[in-house]
């Protein structure tokens, strides 16, 4: 770390080539010789391991600079070329600027007037701090004449064949040529044709000397075995040296033309490839294994370039991965942390005179032992390990100033993020909880926003290490204060799965406790134990116990059948009116309308109504609560649940055959030509729309007839409802309350599976005009296209098994492709995003000041803290206004509190203190007392 | 035939503001004149409603969101962006 805190501001970048004379003033050292080290493993002088050019082992000095290994930035050498080369990167500028110039005298292809327009326009640009791209790309479209304007001659085609052969007529130009016809454009020219001679001359992109980096830039790697492995550089600047070197003897010898050619050619391919491996039209050169060389333009580029993956990209300290698995036990504020990781992050903490006896305990526990310490900084910053056997030393000198990193422990605050982090929920702040074992433990309430499961999930965990940086989490990132999601104002944390269908099962009518048992349910879900009542409690007063006393609302529960004869309120058979009154579960069940993670109502009004700790607890008492249900009541659910009786199975058969029979019908008419086309389709169209709506209709209809007769009631009393379902049956009740499944999912369990669909439409693809060989050529009927009778209880027959296997993997392959989809269409929308601010009115404006809306979303809303996106819900207003109308007694206006009193700060208890005029003044109980300090 | 692009259902409502009513606008402005949006001289609704360089045009439209909205867009001059 540097202590010195020099800070330089940035003025000006200017960007230009380097001309041969600048690479050689850079060097220091003239690399000759291909090899980098001799026998006895010392670098050799003027190789490509010259100690010159800097050194990489601490122990060794550089003998350039003398600073050791580390401190030693490295100095850049030169490859003297024995002849020119075309840099790849500027092969295309290169050909341009030869098209716009004179074969013959060089000058640009343009009249005095027109270099003259052109560049007054660059200057004008230039002052305006403008792009010149365009103006460029005119002058080289104006540029384009058959006879030089300044001295007549008549212009030859000048071609490019890329990446860097340019022919001028039949003829191919060496290097050295077109370096010659670069080095004839005057100044002035050159600034026309895009090139500033303030920073760059045009024939500097032909190169005549090479610069090698130093080898800090391309180290070489000793194996376990003592074998050196150098760097792919490395290997690419020793071809070009051996050719180099190769053509430099030939030329001496006075070799033929042809064979200098070719190993002119041979160096130029090599420059090239040590460049860019990946140049269009230039086989990449390879390792001896076949492997494509790293060099220069593959170090940069793309995703694991340097830009994106190590500038852009940061490995942090202080992090820990692992598993996860779940534990209803702890809070949704929570995580468990294995000790074994706790033992291992540290907290740096300052010791002061309060703490410093707490932070001696843990420097006696040691390294080793959990509320321990690692290492402790003394006064003048230098670090110590902690020890068994030093830790008596240690003891002795702590005091305050020092600062100990201590184990973490339960209640720090850190990060815990899943991948991939789509949105802000995939990263909150937890609070520790050392556990045993060695996976993170977390509330089931918090896998939605992570999007997690625990089939072998791993997430990740970021301490804290700075107070600032701490309580920023704590006030903004912590789980409780995410509970609404800014996607859509509602709850995205909350009850899932066993959460819900323990809501129902333990809310609803039947459900009657004795008072032992329900005194049991409520310790169970750690709220305070209310006086005895001597009579057997139901579900809805237990769930009451959660509610805040002045909470008024009614609504809909999931279980709604959303019945056509009108809504019978309160009197609903099925218990689906949902009516709290002054916090009393008066009629309804509780099910995933209620609290669960998406739709839950109950809790979306709690958390914007109580604030984010009162949802908190609210969430975390009623799933204790539903979980400590569910368990007394039971839940268990098989093949059997889908067992419908015979009558609903011919009903369904008779259905099904109808559809059939009207399918062929349609089929029939077409033929005959009867059918009558719908608007704006052809007869085909028409003709699949109308099969694919029987089809539709008929597995519904499937659908309608087994819901009718799921359960096969038997016992008149056990069913809950006036008609049609049978709630004793456990998976109707998951699938009605929300927890898992849906309706559909159980009627192609029981009775069809129904269409299946390719791209939106009837499976049409295989062998020409039809499916499979089993079928008529052109055949039009429901088997051949798709249609699963079976249901998957009765099993599918092997032609439907392969229509459903071909509709299966349509949704596997759109997966697949919709995720890398959506990744590059977010990557996009976040770049172009990322730097907009909202300021404290609502203003949005990008980092240069320009505004892009007067009012964030033109209704200044935040989408985390409306109802719905919407301003005010007045629905819920008005039916929050009925209910307290209705009820005789007012709300009593008490904090809503559960097992004890959260944030609300009490007026009467806590006052207040403000400063007026330098003077203390105490306000408490409406009075205002000066304090004396 | 010439159509009235202001007549049709997608073109929000564009006016200019009079000396008086920009004079009072930069006024009451917390940014600079020049951050806000901009429209281009050659916009077809400009060139109908013959907005000059440097006036600010008020545009009303239907928003999702707010029902109406009022935003304001400085006319410039410019080749391309």
């Amino acid at each position: 770390m540097r202590e010195d805190g020099i800070i330089k501001k940035i003025k000006q970048i200017n960007f230009g080539l380097m001309s041969p004379e600048q690479i050689r003033k850079l060097s220091v050292v003239k690399i000759q010789t291909p090899d980098t080290y001799d026998e006895d493993g010392y670098p050799i002088e003027n190789g490509l391991m010259d100690p010159h050019l800097g050194v990489i082992d601490p122990s060794l000095k550089c003998r350039t600079c003398g600073y050791r290994g580390g401190d030693c930035e490295g100095h850049f050498g030169s490859i003297d070329l024995a002849r020119p080369v075309i840099h790849v990167g500027f092969g295309d500028v290169i050909h341009k600027i030869l098209r716009s110039t004179c074969n013959d005298c060089g000058r640009i292809l343009l009249d005095d007037v027109e270099i003259e327009e052109f560049k007054q326009k660059i200057d004008f640009c230039k002052e305006h701090d403008e792009n010149i791209n365009d103006i460029i790309k005119e002058v080289y479209n104006a540029a384009k004449k058959n006879v030089c304007p300044h001295c007549g001659a008549e212009q030859e085609d000048i071609k490019i064949d890329k990446p860097t052969t340019i022919t001028q007529g039949d003829y191919k130009l060496t290097a050295s040529e077109v370096r010659e016809k670069l080095e004839r454009i005057t100044d002035s020219d050159a600034y026309v044709l895009g090139v500033n001679p303030e920073v760059a001359r045009p024939e500097w992109m032909v190169l005549t000397v090479l610069p090698v980096p130093p080898v800090t830039v391309r180290p070489s790697i000793t194996l376990d075995t003592g074998e050196r492995s150098e760097d792919d550089l490395t290997h690419k600047l020793v071809d070009i040296l051996r050719i180099n070197q190769r053509l430099i003897e030939n030329m001496e010898a006075g070799a033929p033309q042809l064979i200098v050619e070719d190993l002119w050619e041979l160096l130029q391919y090599h420059v090239t490839t040590y460049f860019d491996n990946e140049a269009s039209g230039v086989p990449p050169a390879r390792h001896r294994s076949g492997r494509p060389l790293k060099t220069l333009a593959q170090r940069l580029k793309g995703k694991e370039g340097r830009f994106r993956s190590n500038l852009s990209g940061k490995r942090v300290n202080f992090s820990a991965r692992t598993v996860i698995s779940p534990d209803p036990n702890i809070s949704i504020n929570e995580v468990g942390v294995p000790e074994m990781i706790a033992k291992e992050v540290t907290v740096p903490t300052y010791v002061n005179e309060w703490n410093i006896d707490e932070m001696k305990e843990y420097i006696n526990n040691g390294p080793n032992v959990h509320p321990g310490a690692n290492y402790v900084i003394r006064l003048d910053g230098r670090k110590i390990r902690v020890y068994d056997e030093t830790k008596e030393k240690i003891l002795e000198q702590l005091k305050p100033g020092f600062i100990v990193e201590r184990h973490l422990h339960d209640g720090d605050m850190v990060l815990f993020n899943r991948q991939p982090s789509l949105h802000r929920m995939s990263m909150m702040a937890h609070e520790v909880k050392v556990l045993p074992y060695k996976t993170f433990r977390l509330n089931l309430c918090v896998c939605p926003p992570y999007n997690a499961d625990f089939d072998g999930d791993e997430m990740n965990m970021h301490i804290i290490q700075t107070d600032e940086a701490r309580a920023e989490a704590k006030s903004i990132m912590r789980v409780q204060e995410h509970i609404l999601s800014p996607r859509y104002g509602g709850p995205i944390i909350g009850a899932i799965h066993d959460h819900i269908s323990g809501g129902y099962l333990f809310t609803r009518k039947e459900s009657v406790y004795s008072e032992e048992d329900a005194f049991q349910l409520i310790r169970k879900s750690h709220l305070k134990m209310p006086k005895r009542k001597h009579k057997d409690w139901t579900g809805k007063e237990l769930f009451s116990l959660l509610l805040p006393d002045d909470l008024n609302m009614s609504y809909r529960a999931n279980i709604c059948r959303h019945c056509e004869d009108g809504c019978l309120k309160q009197d609903c058979k099925n218990e689906a009116y949902v009516v709290i009154k002054n916090g009393e579960l008066i009629s309804g069940i509780i099910d995933e309308n209620a609290y669960g993670s998406g739709s839950g109502k109950i809790l979306d009004r709690i958390a914007k109504e109580y604030g984010p700790s009162a949802a908190r607890e609210f969430l975390d008492r009623s799933t204790d609560m539903a979980i400590a249900g569910i368990m007394k009541i039971g839940i268990t659910t098989s093949l059997n649940d889908e067992e419908i009786p015979e009558e609903a199975q011919e009903r369904i058969s008779e259905h099904l055959l109808k559809a059939e029979k009207d399918v062929d019908e349609l089929v029939d008419t077409y033929n005959e030509g009867y059918l009558a086309p719908l608007p704006g389709r052809s007869l085909e169209e028409t003709l699949e729309m109308r099969i694919v709506q029987v089809l539709g209709e008929a597995r519904d209809k499937a659908g309608a007839i087994t819901e009718k007769y799921f359960g096969n009631v038997k016992d008149e009393s056990l069913v809950s409802c006036h008609n049609k379902f049978d709630m004793s049956n456990h998976s109707v009740v998951m699938a009605k309350t929300g927890a898992r499944a849906s309706m559909l999912n159980l009627t192609q369990i029981a009775a069809c599976v129904g269409q299946q669909a390719i791209r939106g439409g009837r499976i049409n693809r295989g062998y020409k005009d039809r499916v499979l060989p089993h079928f008529r050529k052109k055949e039009l009927g429901a088997k051949a296209k798709g249609f699963v009778y079976s249901s998957y209880k009765s099993g599918l027959d092997p032609i439907e098994f392969y229509f459903h296997a071909m509709g299966g993997r349509e949704g596997l392959v759109d997966t697949a492709i919709r995720t890398a989809q959506s990744g590059y269409m977010q990557r996009r929308l976040v770049n172009a995003l990322e730097d907009l601010k909202v300021n404290s009115k609502g203003l949005v404006t990008d980092n240069c000041g320009m505004v892009i809306q007067t009012i964030f979303g033109e209704d200044g809303v935040d989408p985390a803290k409306s109802d719905h996106g919407k301003v005010v819900d007045l629905e819920k207003v008005i039916s929050e206004m009925r209910v307290n109308s209705n009820s005789k007694k007012s709300a009593k206006k008490e904090p809503y509190h559960l097992t004890y009193d959260y944030g609300k700060s009490n007026p009467k208890e806590n006052p207040i203190f403000k400063w007026v005029n330098g003077e203390m003044y105490k306000q408490n109980k409406g009075k205002t007392e000066k304090v004396e300090e | 035939m010439k159509l009235d692009i202001q007549k049709h259902d997608l073109v929000p409502v564009h006016e200019i503001l009079s000396e008086k009513e920009k004079e009072e606008f930069i006024e009451n402005l917390e940014y600079d004149e020049e951050n806000l949006p901009k429209i281009l001289l050659r916009d077809p609704v400009v060139k109908e409603i013959g907005a000059k360089e440097g006036d600010i045009l008020r545009i009303t439209r239907e928003s999702k969101t707010a029902g109406m909205f009022v935003t304001y867009r400085l006319v410039v001059d410019r080749d391309s962006d």
